[in-house]
C-alpha cells in the first residue's frame, strides 16, 4: 500500500541556539525544539497525539511535554532514525492510528549535558571482534572503506577533500552555521590527520542542537491549514546492513543507502533525474561520494570528479547538503534530524541558502557506521500532485 | 584511582559468548577457527549458529589456513584505552583465504601508507590479551 503524499510535514523546527549550548540538556532541546514546531504547524501541543524519537525514549519526552501519546515510536537506529520515524509515522497516520505525530531530536554532542554515559559491552559482536583492535569513536570505523574506494576507483585525496570545500561554499550563505570561512583543497589536506586518509576538515562537527518535525494526515493539513506551505510526504525507504563496519559486503558502497533509496524512490515515482535538492547525511567526507553512486545520481566511481568540478556546489546542477552539513553547520551526534529540516527549508523556499525552483528535495540518513540507512523524497503541493 | 592509571590502560579483552567460546578457545591454540555451512558450502566469520548466507544451522568449525589478503584499513591517530604507545596504528579488514573477512591489527611491518599495500598478503599471527588470545596478521612469511 503506497502512502505517496497521504502525510505532511506541517511543523518544523530547529532549538534557538545549536553548536555549543552548554546550558541547555538533551532533554530540554528536545523539548525546546517541540514547542516550536508544534507552533510553527499552527497548532497547540494538545493536538500531538503520536510522538517519536531516539536518543531518549519518546515515553520521557512526551511526559516532559504534558502529552499523553496513543502512538509511541523509539526506533534508534542511529542518525537516522528521524527518517524512519517520518516513515512510520507516515504509515501509522494512514492507518488511522493517530493523527498528529511530533518526532523530536535533542543531543548535547558537544557539552555533553544530561546525556547518558557511553558504555562499552566486550561481549557484543563489536566488543569481541572490532574493540580489541583498537577502534574508538566513528572517525576509527566508518571511513574504514575509503582506501578501498581509492584503489577500486581511483578516487583522489584532493577529490575526497573537495567534499568539505563544497559545502564549505554553502555553508557562507548560512549564518548559524558553525564554520563559514572559505576553504581549499589545500587547506583540508593540511589539516591534522584523524585517521588516514581522513584529515580534521574531512570529519564532522561535533555540536549541541535539536530539532523537531509534526507530520500529520495530508487532508488534515489542507483542512486546517497552518501558516506555513505543507511539505508531503511522497516516498520513504528504511533499511539495515551490519552492526560492524568490517562486516560490510562491499566497502565501497552502502547496501543500506541503495536499498532505502530504492524504496523511497519506487513509492515516489520519481528516480534522481526528478530531484531538485539533495542531502546525504555527512558524518565524513566520504558519505556524499558513496550517496550519490548509490542513489544512483552519478555512476560508479563518479562522484568525486562530480563533485570536485562543483557540480554540488552554489550554481551547480545538483545542489547537496546546502545547509554546509555534517562538515559545516552542525553534527550533534544523530544529524539525521538537521537534513529533515533543510529539505523542509528548501521545499518551503525559507533557507538561508535558498535553490531557485525545489519541487523535491531528498534526504538519505545514515545510521551508525554504514549500519542502517532512511532515505526521505518530499515535495511541495505541487510535487505532489495535490 | 592511581596517577599512573591512564597511561597504564589495558587494551580491551574480548568476553566470549556461549556462540565464541570455540573461536576464542582455538585462538589460545594459535588456530584461528571459522565456520563452513554444510547446506551452501560458504565460509563464514563472525561465529554465531546459523549461516548467514542460506540461514542452516548445518555448520561446521574449520580451522582457516591463516593466509589473508588486505582488503582495506585506515591508520587511526587518536589512541584508543592501552593503545597509546602505538599511535598512529592500523585498523584493519583483511580478507580470509576461504573468503570471509574480519577486523584486525597488523604487525610486523610499519603502519604506514607507504608500507601498507592493499592485498598485500597476510599471515595470522596471535596476541595475548587478558585471559583470551587476539587474532592479528603480519606480512606473509616468502615460503
Amino acid at each position: 500500500m503506497s502512502v505517496r503524499a497521504k502525510t505532511a510535514i506541517v511543523g518544523a523546527s530547529e532549538t534557538t541556539r545549536i553548536g555549543v549550548v552548554p546550558d541547555m540538556s538533551a532533554l530540554e532541546m528536545h523539548a525546546e525544539s517541540a514547542r516550536l514546531a508544534v507552533a510553527d504547524a499552527g497548532l497547540k501541543m494538545s493536538d500531538v497525539d503520536g510522538v517519536a524519537t531516539a536518543g531518549l525514549s519518546p515515553v520521557s519526552v512526551a511526559q516532559y511535554l504534558g502529552i499523553d501519546p496513543i502512538y509511541v515510536d523509539a526506533t534508534t537506529v542511529g542518525g537516522c532514525s528521524f527518517l524512519l520515524h517520518v516513515r512510520h509515522a507516515a504509515a501509522a497516520i494512514n492507518a488511522g492510528m493517530c493523527e498528529v505525530v511530533l518526532i523530536t531530536h535533542g543531543e548535547s554532542g558537544r557539552s555533553r549535558v544530561g546525556m547518558p554515559p557511553r558504555v562499552a559491552d566486550p561481549s557484543s559482536p563489536p566488543g569481541q571482534f572490532e574493540a580489541p583492535y583498537g577502534t574508538l569513536g566513528p572517525p576509527t570505523m566508518f571511513p574504514m572503506g575509503v582506501l578501498r574506494y581509492m584503489k577500486e576507483f581511483g578516487l583522489t585525496h584532493e577529490q575526497l577533500a573537495s567534499v568539505a570545500v563544497a559545502q564549505r561554499k554553502w555553508a557562507a550563505n548560512v549564518p548559524r552555521a558553525m564554520f563559514r570561512d572559505p576553504l581549499t583543497v589545500e587547506d583540508v589536506l593540511a589539516s591534522r590527520l584523524i585517521a588516514y586518509p581522513m584529515h580534521l576538515l574531512e570529519c564532522c562537527l561535533v555540536t549541541d542542537g535539536g530539532g523537531a518535525l509534526v507530520v500529520t494526515s495530508a487532508e488534515r493539513a489542507k483542512a486546517l491549514a497552518g501558516p506555513k506551505p505543507p511539505v508531503y510526504v511522497l516516498g520513504t525507504g528504511e533499511a539495515s546492513e551490519t552492526p560492524m563496519v568490517s562486516m560490510m559486503e562491499d566497502f565501497t558502497s552502502s547496501k543500506a543507502f541503495r536499498l532505502s533509496s530504492a524504496s523511497a524512490f519506487a513509492e515516489a515515482g520519481v528516480g534522481p533525474k526528478d530531484v531538485d535538492h539533495l542531502m546525504v547525511y555527512d558524518a565524513f567526507a566520504h558519505l556524499p561520494i558513496y550517496g550519490l553512486e548509490d542513489l544512483g545520481f552519478v555512476g560508479r566511481g563518479e562522484a568525486g570528479a562530480f563533485i570536485a568540478e562543483g557540480h554540488t556546489s552554489p550554481g551547480g546542477s545538483l545542489p547537496l547538503n546546502t545547509n554546509g552539513g555534517g562538515l559545516s553547520y552542525t553534527h550533534t551526534g544523530m544529524y539525521g534530524m538537521f537534513l529533515v529540516q533543510e529539505s523542509v527549508r528548501q521545499l518551503r523556499s525559507e533557507a538561508s541558502a535558498q535553490v531557485a525552483d525545489v519541487n523535491i528535495s531528498v534526504a538519505q540518513g545514515v545510521g551508525g557506521m554504514f549500519a542502517a540507512a532512511g532515505t526521505l523524497v518530499l515535495g511541495t503541493a505541487a510535487a505532489a500532485g495535490v | 584511582m592511581s596517577p599512573t592509571s591512564d597511561t597504564h590502560q589495558h587494551k580491551p579483552v574480548p568476553k566470549p559468548t556461549p556462540e565464541t567460546e570455540h573461536y576464542w578457545e582455538g585462538t589460545k591454540l594459535g588456530e584461528l577457527r571459522i565456520q563452513r555451512c554444510n547446506e551452501c558450502g560458504q565460509a563464514y566469520f563472525y561465529p554465531r549458529p546459523s549461516c548467514p548466507h542460506c540461514s542452516s544451522t548445518d555448520v561446521t568449525w574449520v580451522r582457516a589456513s591463516g593466509q589473508a589478503r588486505l582488503h582495506t584499513y585506515l591508520i587511526s591517530h587518536r589512541p584508543a584505552p592501552g593503545f597509546t604507545d602505538e599511535v598512529p596504528y592500523a585498523i584493519a579488514v583483511v580478507e580470509l583465504e576461504e573468503g570471509p573477512r574480519m577486523m584486525t591489527n597488523i604487525v610486523g611491518v610499519e603502519n604506514t601508507p607507504e608500507a601498507l599495500v592493499l592485498d598485500m598478503a597476510l599471515e595470522v599471527a596471535f596476541e595475548p590479551r587478558g585471559e583470551q588470545s587476539v587474532p592479528v596478521f603480519r606480512p606473509a612469511s616468502a615460503s
